[in-house]
Formats: structure tokens, sequence, C-alpha cells
């Protein structure tokens, strides 16, 4: 099913936000949806999103490629993005990213072994006063966890994990 | 003092509309929708209040900017907040959500905008969703939408995601975001003013900027101009963070000093160690050394040049003297690296070569002149690119190598 078949009432939302003549601008909106299943946008999502917005499907891949938060692939249902900037590098955020990655058995950009979370090293979150730090990206949105060690982020991915199983 | 921004430390539940109403809330708007729209932007000008983004340029200027022989008109509010070392705005956002909301319904009327958008970074997703609630919950009370008050004034507030990109805290970044491209700036003149959203006269502002204004507009340039000095006038909220006790939030009168944030405040430098650098705004900064007279220097936009910085954003980050700053711009460099937008060359080609330079000399295989190599590219860039974000990558890099070559021996 399309994107415009499966949503038809988000869209129409969606859309009611920009002038008609300026739909292009829900561009970033419809990314979002797209992602929201499979955690990436496919080939026929961006052919979809070109269809209803009077674009090509190069232009949407322009916009997918720009921005860090969209994917064109497949990772962990659970995108754990660890900020490693100044501020949090400056309290230890990249010994916090390398233990919790010692403890997962991968390394930044990997995903662990049961396909659910991948490890992302990002730039900064805007919550330098609480490092660690790191945002879930998730088919649920995007979520904020502070103050972190490597022992709560497990109990987190432990939840999540517990989560998953459950909806299965 | 009394907050002006985050009341909400000492107001519990502000962020509840009730709440909020019971406290002045509204107060502004309702009094500015009485006003001539000119006059509310002399006011603003009059506060002097400056753009609280790191630009500093004064809103009730901007505002005045507006071409009014080309409609309609826009406002956006900057909730871009991608500069290291800032987190001022999500808490406003959070917790004192309708100040916020209030002042871009006073800077709409003000320049006649019925549409307004907050362009927030894709990673405020819980945020916008919020906002969204608190919206509906200011036009369900009369505050938004058709008719506000009874007046014939009509405006539709609108959230707006981006996705992940440091560039759009630019604004005209950000109106190429919000109509659907990449992020990348424009070619100024014109300005947003003049041709904004969509071509249209549009005003960007950030959003510590426009929760100032409803305090303006019920107080007065007057009220306003009793906090700050003269050229720096209100209050600022600073965002503390780095090597730091107590990190967080500080809203206080421009013209307070390092020292009295970073220690007073901010409980003085952890394990016993010393301040040795201060980056006053962000990762744009220089980095200033954190001697006697830096750290009395007060937090102005006129003051902070003295020492070798910028106000900027006011993100205060804190060095000790563990810190090596070949290390530390290292990690300024990743991340302007990865945020340059490719549009110009000096930015893209230049960010590059000064990522592989100082990882080279972090990592210990530098030699003399690859620092000095360094030196040169960050100089050849500045002046060179499309917009001031190209230019800030190359200010602590310059500033650490000057200052502090014992890290670069």
């Amino acid at each position: 099913m399309s994107l415009a078949e499966k949503y038809p009432q988000e869209i129409e939302k969606i859309l009611a936000k920009y002038p008609p003549e300026h739909k292009r601008s829900a561009v970033m909106a419809l990314l979002y949806m797209a992602q929201r299943e499979e955690g990436y946008v496919s080939k026929a999502d961006k052919a979809d999103i070109a269809q209803i917005l009077d674009m090509t499907t190069t232009e949407i891949s322009a916009i997918v490629g720009f921005y860090s938060l969209y994917h064109d692939e497949k990772a962990g249902q659970y995108r754990i993005q660890v900020c490693t900037d100044i501020g949090c590098a400056l309290k230890g955020a990249d010994q916090y990213l390398a233990d919790l990655c010692e403890k997962l058995d991968v390394k930044p950009g990997e995903t662990t072994e049961d396909g659910l979370i991948t490890i992302e090293e990002v730039k900064c979150l805007a919550a330098c006063d609480k490092a660690p730090m790191f945002q879930v990206q998730s088919p649920k949105g995007i979520k904020y966890h502070e103050k972190m060690t490597v022992d709560t982020t497990m109990e987190l991915i432990e939840e999540l994990r517990k989560d998953v199983q459950e909806t299965k | 003092m009394d907050y002006m921004l985050l009341r909400h430390r000492d107001i519990p539940k502000l962020n509840q509309i009730d709440v909020f109403m019971k406290e002045d809330g509204f107060e502004g708007l309702k009094k500015a929708l009485k006003m001539d729209t000119a006059d509310v932007t002399n006011e603003v000008k009059a506060a002097g209040l400056r753009g609280r983004g790191g630009a500093g340029f004064p809103a009730g200027v901007k505002w005045s900017f507006m071409d009014n022989n080309n409609w309609p008109h826009y406002v956006v509010a900057n909730a871009d907040e991608s500069e290291p070392g800032t987190f001022k705005d999500r808490e406003i956002m959070e917790s004192n959500p309708f100040q916020f909301l209030e002042g871009i319904a006073i800077a709409s009327y003000a320049v006649g905008a019925n549409a307004a958008y907050i362009y927030l970074r894709g990673e405020f997703w819980e945020v916008a969703h919020f906002l969204d609630e608190k919206i509906e919950e200011m036009e369900k009370a009369g505050f938004l939408g058709e008719n506000i008050q009874g007046t014939d004034c009509s405006l539709k507030i609108y959230t707006h995601l981006g996705a992940g990109a440091y560039i759009c805290g630019e604004e005209t970044a950000l109106l190429e975001s919000m109509e659907g491209k990449r992020g990348q700036p424009r070619v100024r003149p014109p300005f947003p003013p003049s041709q904004g959203l969509y071509n249209k006269p549009t005003v960007v502002n950030n959003v510590e900027t426009l929760t100032s204004v409803p305090y303006i507009i019920n107080n007065g340039a007057y009220g306003y101009r009793k906090f700050g000095t003269e050229k720096s006038p209100g209050t600022k909220i600073f965002s503390l963070s780095g090597n730091v006790n107590k990190p967080g939030n500080y809203e206080l009168p421009l013209g307070t000093t390092f020292r009295e944030l970073i220690f007073t405040h901010g409980g003085g430098i952890p394990d016993g160690k010393s301040i040795k650098a201060i980056m006053p705004a962000g990762a744009s900064s220089s980095m200033v050394v954190a001697n006697d007279e830096a750290l009395d220097t007060p937090l102005t936009y006129e003051d902070v040049p003295n020492v070798g910085g910028d106000l900027g954003s006011a993100s205060v980050i804190v060095v000790d003297d563990s810190v090596s700053l070949d290390w530390l711009i290292r990690k300024t460099m990743d991340f302007f690296h990865h945020e340059s937008c490719g549009k110009c060359t000096p930015c893209r080609e230049g960010s590059y070569w000064m990522k592989k330079l100082t990882e080279r000399i972090h990592s210990g295989e530098g030699t003399e002149e690859d620092v000095a190599l360094l030196k040169d590219v960050a100089t050849q860039m500045q002046g060179t690119t499309l917009c001031a974000l190209g230019e800030f990558s190359t200010m602590a890099v310059v500033s650490s190598i000057e200052r502090f070559p014992e890290d670069f021996a």
C-alpha cells in the first residue's frame, strides 16, 4: 500500500499547515511518517512522497541524505544516539560510549546481534548539562535519556527488549 | 532577582494554561492588541532587546524592516537550538511555553502576520508535540485563531520539525529547510524581512528573544531596561556546561561577570582543578584565556570582545586545566566538518582539512608545519564563507593555537 493510501487523513492534516502552492514544505513531516514503521525511508516511500508533493525522487533522496535523522537503510528497531560533542565529552561521554559498546559487543554504527539496538555517535543534542545522555530514535518517535550510566542504559535496553517480546 | 523568562522555577505548573493565566499570562498580548502595531515595534526597539540566538541583532529593528508592500507576512520562531553548549530554548518551551507562544503572537500582531511557524530541531520531537497541545489550548481560550480577543486579528501557529542539521539555525538555511529543500544558506541580501519564507517578508527570531517580548510590552521598555546595561539591556539565560560543579541554565541580568556565573552560581570547578579556558558562545567561540581579567569581565555584547570572545548565544563552556586544547579543537572540528552544508567551497573544503589536521595533531603525529598549516587554512577561510557558520568553525582553532601554544608544541 502506498503512503497516500495508508495515511490519507494524516497527510491531509500535514499539508494543511502550508499554503497549497507550497506543499513541498510538508516533505520533512512526510519523511518522518514514512520512517515510522521500518525505521528508514524505502525507495517506494520516496516515490510516494515525490508524487504527493510534485517533486522528483532525486530531490527526495537529496533531502534524506542531507538531514541526519532520516535514514535510507534498515538498522536496529531502536537507534541509541549518544552525544559525544564538546559539552558531553568534557563530562566523559567518550568513555561512556566506549564502555557501553563493550558491554553490548558492538562498535558505534553497529547493531546488536538480536537486531534490536543500533548504537550511533551523534552531535550536540542540546542537553549539555545532563551528560552523558542520548536519544532513542524508534518507530515511536524520539525520546531523550539524560544523566545516564552504562548500568541505567543496560536497564533501559532490557526494558526495550521486553517491550518488543511482549508485542510479538 | 525575579525571573523574566524562567518563571516556572518560581511558579509550579506554569505550563498549564489556567496557572499561566492566573500569573498575568497573556496580559502582554491583551495590551499589545490595544496598541498601534508600530507602537508595539517601537516599544521592543526602545527596550533594546537583542537577538538571543547568537547574532545579537536588535529585534525591534528587525521587525521594522518588514516590507509593507509585499504580503502576506510571516513570523518564524527559530527553535533549532543546535549550537554545542546551548540548551536554554528547550527549557523555555517545555516549562514556560505559553509565554513563548504569547511572544510569537505579539510579534505577529506587530508585523501583521496571520501565520507563524516554530521551526524545531528534529530531536525536539516531544517538545513539538507538547507545543501542538499548548497551541490548541491557546486557541480554545481565544488567544489564537480567528478574531483574537474579539479583535479582527487572526493568527495560526504551526510547529515544523527539522531533521538534524546545525546549519538550519542560520536563518536563511532555516527558511530553505522550511520550504522543503536542503538547509543551505541563501546569498544575502535580500534579507528575510524583504524576502523570507516563500519569498515573502519574514521575521525570524530565536525562542528566548520572543519569550522576552511579553515582559517588555507589560512593563514597558523602561521596566525592561532596569536589568542589564545600556547596550545590553535585560536578562539572558546562560547555558553553563563543561567542567563546572553545577551545570545548567541560569537567567541573570546581562552584565553579570564570568566569575559570578561560573563560581557563585555554577559552584566552581570540580575535583580541585583550576579553570583554564572559557568558550563563551558554545563551539563557535574563540577560546578565552580564563585569567582574572576575563573572569571579571561582564557578560555583555560589548564587553566579552575585550577579552577576545563574543557573547553569542551565551552558552558558556568551562574548560579545566586537565584538558589539552588540541583535543578540544579536534572535537569542535569534528562537529563543524559534520555540519558543513557543502554549499560554499571555503567551508566545505576548509572544514575537511581542519578536521584532518586536528586529528593528526591530536594523535601525536603532527609536526610544527601541521600546526602552521592548520592555522593557515583557518585564517584563509575567515571572511570568505557564505554564512557565519563557516567562519565560526575557525574561531576556536585560531585562538587556541595563538593563546595556548604549549598545547600544540
